[in-house]
């Protein structure tokens, strides 16, 4: 049996990013939303799902044009989304490292 | 609001003043703006003289870069001289090799690049006085430009940090 573990169990750097990304699942990602003060919906979901199959693909977060251009989430519902930093908060909640990228 | 202790410090702003019209120098203000949006700062773009044909719909997809009078024109470890710079078709052919680059490394085309900008929430804005003198409009610019005078975009910049391109 596998014991899920929970947002206390997980290690974080001084900027809110997790260190290991093997850690993550949902229940953190809905715990980590809610120290962020986001109220997650389906569409935070769509972008947080499509940047964690990214990674399991590329071993690194998807650039926001990536997501932009593939997951279905345009710039404009991007923005509403994560209003304090769509690249951040993003990788932050898919449990990723803070996003390198310049695009 | 966020959990790395800095909501202390005042909301950041930035300004962008963007002079330059050739397609290398196109990019680094758009860069530049594009990460402040995405890191969630407040952001202007003021598009001034050969600035403008960023933003301009007929002039913002025939951006080319300069063959002469570039002291940085390389390609493949060779300096262009200014003399085969010269050369017919030469800056029509960096323009397109430079393009390809640009692609590669995942960097969207000026006019997309604009789009983004403009749905990401920058304001973007053409120079009065530039316009006026190169008898341009609103409605030569992108959708969602505004047009604004140097005075008022020092209002605008007013606490801002300010970089001009």
């Amino acid at each position: 049996m596998v014991l899920t573990k929970t947002i206390d169990d997980v290690k974080f750097n001084a900027e809110g990013f997790m260190v290991d990304p093997k850690e993550w699942s949902p229940e953190i990602a809905a715990a980590i939303a809610e120290r962020e003060g986001i109220q997650l919906t389906e569409r935070h979901w769509a972008v947080i799902n499509f940047a964690r199959s990214e990674y399991d693909k590329n071993g690194e977060a998807p650039t926001l044009r990536s997501i932009t251009k593939n997951s279905g989430v345009d710039t404009r519902e991007m923005y509403a989304l994560f209003p304090t930093g769509p690249a951040k908060l993003a990788a932050k909640l898919a449990g990723l490292g803070k996003p390198t990228g310049c695009i | 609001m966020s959990s790395n202790g800095k909501e202390a410090k005042p909301a950041r702003k930035l300004c962008i003043i963007a002079s330059k019209g050739s397609l290398d120098m196109a990019y680094p203000p758009l860069i530049l703006a594009n990460a402040a949006r995405m890191s969630g700062i407040e952001t202007h773009v003021f598009f001034t003289f050969w600035g403008l044909d960023v933003i301009s719909k007929a002039r913002m997809k025939k951006l080319h870069v300069a063959t002469v009078g570039n002291p940085s024109m390389n390609a493949w470890g060779w300096h262009f001289p200014t003399v085969v710079g010269g050369i017919p078709g030469m800056s029509d052919f960096a323009s397109v090799m430079m393009k390809k680059e640009i692609d590669k490394l995942g960097f969207p085309p000026v006019d997309e690049f604009m789009q983004i900008l403009v749905d990401s929430g920058a304001k973007v804005y053409g120079c009065k006085m530039s316009m006026d003198m190169m008898k341009l409009t609103k409605d030569d610019l992108i959708e969602g430009a505004e047009v604004l005078g140097a005075m008022e975009f020092l209002e605008i910049a007013d606490g801002a940090q300010i970089i001009f391109v």
